[in-house]
């Protein structure tokens, strides 16, 4: 199996035949150049995801170089670095052992309930970090600062190790084990020896998303007040009316963001795993674990308890203790419809512009495709507030009657998200057979027939596993939302923000409640897909 | 198992690309009805205050103003941040505040109509704008919350905080927007070197940092801290919601000017350029009516401005009768210098 680029990770999430054996030459067969219909609305989305670097050069400049110099060249600079990267290793370093160990668990052992687990497993991507931290917070206040926010966006963020990992595990042919037991190598040494390897473009690719939504989250590590590279960009806008600074720093988190993409390209390319023919694609024999059943459990349950029972319980308390002045149906119920209604549209534009690229991205080779895919990924390079105050700032200048208008939150939510859009759709494209477009092709049918009738037809379920999870992370978006919505607008996630940071929890609670319950649909289906 | 997640999915997409459409139409009569209504515009209103505390004013701003009131509700001084953004392409027509900083931070940059003089006139000088462009509607006192078991004597001034004394007995919250108004107003007072100075023997005797006010004023109550730096009507809402007898806390008002005493203000300012600056001078005429100054002191526990109108809530100090530092609140503008300050000492 080949691992793909950075948000494969997503990907695989999203498809269970990811890692089965992909059409490797598919990427490689060139062919002939992108048709005009599926390059101009690729071009129309890149343009559309570089639109904030272009905020990003323009904001740090207009003072001279001179000046976003001395800011980013300032020794706090380098402190925040630091920080940042300190607690995306540390949050890494757990996902990775909490990802690989529930995926081998739910995936190669004889584990019981193992499904429900994986499930499970799944769920916390409908726990946005900022309810995470706030339900941890309000337990101990004493987590406040490194631990408490490495623990809440631990937690929150596992799946998308976990994800890729289990559908890698899946598809890994079980003969090399097999060949390594049978000389004589015990299950730990097989492990280590011939599994761990097979997983790691898929646990790097999961690991990548994981390091990026840390250096981009701003809600955990505000409420737990651990000042990082965006919470400093964020307080840094927030109180002075001097924008260079937020926009210097922000570059200063891009270039973090493109050497850590880099450094995972790095770490896939030598991670070759040729083999000879495709092996059978069957499921490996479960392994029995004996007397550590009880352990694997507690594991399974501890990891659980911890991500999903913890904050729900936590968000039941506040439930029970608030009285009626802050229970407020009719309000809710609005709150409710306009997330979904924002959610939704956020993930149609999202998958929409995501179509030409992913295709492009996964039929077609040469610079032009390759630069349309790279300017796709801009946008997860840049924390939700930076893309808003680009857009604020396009907006008010040059596009004002579309300010604090819905369509520019739905823009916002593509610029930010686009890169888990394309993931999917390359993904899915990738594995769909091209041959079957070359038979259509030859048959005489227009490169948009082809790409109507075959192409994306194919690559519907993992397009729209795709645009399930947008769907959940447009739900879940803070930043972007609070500066873009229409006055008079909340969603789900600016209500229970507010709340928080006046320290009602109890007001706050129902609409996390709310968030984590809708958030869990369609994150409880992509965990479903794989299984 | 393939298939029925596929259509689940599809209609999933399907959902994603028709509610949009129809929430399009719900919102659009939302904001269209009172565009509609007689053909006024809707005034838009920023508020850095919560929303659970002044919808139900702004509800009967809304009936007193006769005009659609339209409410963004953030933080004030990031309002006051996107409002410069904005310039004089703003929607905004009023900028409601929860601190006298972020006005004096658009005042500065002559973002703010200046108010009738009549208006002006309902509140003491020292409450509002030198300039005339905005004006405090309520007053918030800072405070020191203490448990009486467990403080044998008072302190009598913040300063005192950073004493032997007092090591891992403070509680503070750090990251509130008026716990930085009040060090703006310490390093008015007492100038930046003694501010940080200050700041760092507070957090070198172990002062114990909390979110937010109401946690600080929990800690104190339950003796988890002995003092803490709160403002005044968290207090005086917890005595409402539980009881006298039920509250164990008890609150000192330092005296002499001391910078833990300062009474910062929320206030209005209206917007030039926004065109709606007759209904927003009508709504600020509104917030200082008897109506909204007794909600404000029955309601919120704040202090009413306007002159005629007293607090009716028992126990409270007057006003007048608190001894706290004589500083012009729209110098409280510096927020940046204080952030920056309290980043380096490590508290935010």
């Amino acid at each position: 199996m080949r691992s793909t680029d950075p948000s494969s990770a997503v990907t695989s999430s999203a498809d269970p035949s990811a890692a089965a054996p992909s059409p490797a030459g598919a990427r490689r067969r060139g062919g002939p150049r992108p048709p005009w219909m599926l390059v101009v609305p690729a071009a129309v989305a890149a343009v559309f995801a570089v639109l904030p670097l272009g905020y990003l050069a323009v904001r740090s400049l207009e003072r001279g170089p001179g000046y976003a110099w001395d800011i980013v060249a300032d020794e706090r600079t380098f402190s925040l670095l630091g920080r940042s990267l300190g607690l995306a290793a540390v949050v890494v370093a757990a996902c990775l052992v909490l990802g690989i160990s529930l995926a081998w668990l739910t995936v190669r052992t004889a584990l019981p309930g193992a499904r429900a687990w994986s499930v499970l497993a799944t769920l916390p991507l409908a726990v946005p970090s900022y309810v995470a931290a706030f339900a941890w917070l309000s337990a101990a206040p004493g987590l406040a600062g490194f631990t408490g926010s490495a623990l809440a966006l631990t937690l929150v963020s596992f799946p998308y190790v976990h994800l890729p990992v289990a559908a890698a595990l899946r598809g890994i042919d079980p003969a090399q084990e097999e060949a390594s037991r049978s000389l004589g190598h015990g299950p730990v040494r097989t492990f280590l020896r011939v599994t761990l390897p097979q997983l790691r473009p898929a646990a790097a690719g999961g690991a990548l998303l994981v390091a990026l939504y840390v250096l981009s989250d701003f809600g955990a590590v505000s409420l737990m007040r651990y000042d990082t590279f965006t919470r400093a960009i964020h307080t840094s806008y927030r109180a002075s009316f001097d924008r260079t600074p937020a926009a210097a720093l922000s570059v200063v988190l891009v270039v973090m963001t493109v050497a850590l993409v880099a450094a995972e390209v790095r770490t896939r390319g030598r991670a070759g795993h040729a083999r000879t023919g495709t092996g059978t694609a069957r499921r490996a024999a479960p392994v029995a674990l004996g007397r550590l059943r009880v352990a694997a459990l507690a594991w399974c349950g501890a990891v659980t308890a911890a991500a999903v029972v913890f904050p729900l319980g936590t968000l039941g308390y506040w439930l029970a203790v608030g009285n009626s002045a802050t229970w407020d149906p009719a309000g809710l119920l609005d709150t409710a419809v306009a997330t979904l209604s924002v959610a939704a549209a956020g993930a149609a534009l999202t998958t929409m512009l995501a179509l030409p690229v992913g295709v492009i991205a996964a039929r077609y080779r040469g610079r032009a495709a390759h630069l349309l895919e790279q300017a796709a990924y801009a946008g997860h390079a840049l924390p939700g507030i930076t893309v808003a105050l680009a857009l604020v700032f396009f907006s008010v200048r040059y596009a004002y009657p579309l300010y604090q208008q819905l369509p520019l939150l739905v823009g916002a939510y593509a610029v930010l998200f686009l890169p888990v859009a394309v993931a999917a759709t390359r993904a899915a494209v990738l594995q769909s057979p091209p041959v079957l477009e070359e038979v259509a092709r030859s048959l005489g049918r227009s490169p948009a027939r082809v790409l109507r009738d075959v192409t994306v037809p194919l690559a519907a379920p993992g397009v729209a596993a795709g645009a399930a999870l947008t769907f959940v992370v447009c739900m879940k978006e803070l930043p972007a939302t609070l500066l873009l919505r229409p006055t008079g607008m909340d969603t789900l996630a600016t209500r229970l923000w507010t709340e928080t940071g006046t320290g009602s929890y109890a007001a706050a609670a129902p609409y996390a409640a709310a968030l984590i319950l809708l958030a869990a649909v369609p994150s409880y289906l992509l965990g479903k897909h794989r299984t | 198992m393939r298939r029925p997640l596929v259509r689940r999915l599809t209609a999933l997409a399907a959902a994603a690309i028709f509610l949009p459409a129809a929430a399009a139409c719900g919102s659009g009569d939302s904001t269209g009805e009172s565009g509609a209504k007689g053909g006024t515009s809707p005034l838009v209103i920023y508020s850095g205050r919560q929303q659970a505390l002044v919808k139900p004013l702004l509800a009967k701003l809304e009936k007193a103003v006769g005009a659609k009131v339209q409410v963004r509700y953030g933080d004030s001084a990031e309002l006051s941040a996107q409002l410069l953004d904005e310039g004089d392409r703003t929607k905004a027509a009023l900028f409601f505040s929860q601190d006298a900083g972020a006005l004096g931070a658009l005042s500065k940059e002559k973002r703010l109509a200046k108010l009738p003089q009549a208006t002006l006139d309902k509140v003491a000088p020292a409450y509002r704008s030198a300039n005339g462009d905005w004006t405090g509607v309520s007053g918030r006192a800072r405070v020191i919350a203490y448990h009486p078991d467990k403080t044998p004597e008072v302190p009598g001034s913040v300063r005192d905080l950073v004493e032997p004394e007092w090591k891992g007995k403070v509680g503070y919250a750090p990251t509130n927007a008026s716990f930085q108004a009040f060090v703006t107003g310490m390093r008015i007072l007492d100038g930046d070197d003694a501010t940080r100075t200050w700041l760092k023997g507070l957090k070198a005797n172990g002062a114990k940092a909390y979110a937010h006010n109401i946690a600080v004023l929990d800690a104190v109550e339950s003796g988890e801290v002995s003092v803490g730096l709160v403002n005044h009507y968290y207090w005086y809402e917890r005595v409402a919601e539980k009881g006298a007898d039920k509250v164990k806390a008890k609150l000192h008002f330092p005296r002499g000017g001391d910078p833990g005493a300062l009474v910062n203000v929320a206030g209005v300012g209206v917007l030039k350029g926004s065109g709606e600056s007759e209904q927003a001078r009508k709504a600020v005429e509104f917030l200082l009516s008897k109506e909204a100054q007794t909600y404000f002191a029955e309601d919120t526990k704040e202090y009413p401005l306007a002159a005629g109108v007293t607090s009716s809530v028992k126990d409270l100090p007057s006003l007048d009768s608190l001894d706290s530092p004589k500083i012009d609140l729209a110098r409280l503008d510096s927020l940046r210098d204080t952030l920056a300050m309290l980043q380096d000492v490590g508290m935010v």
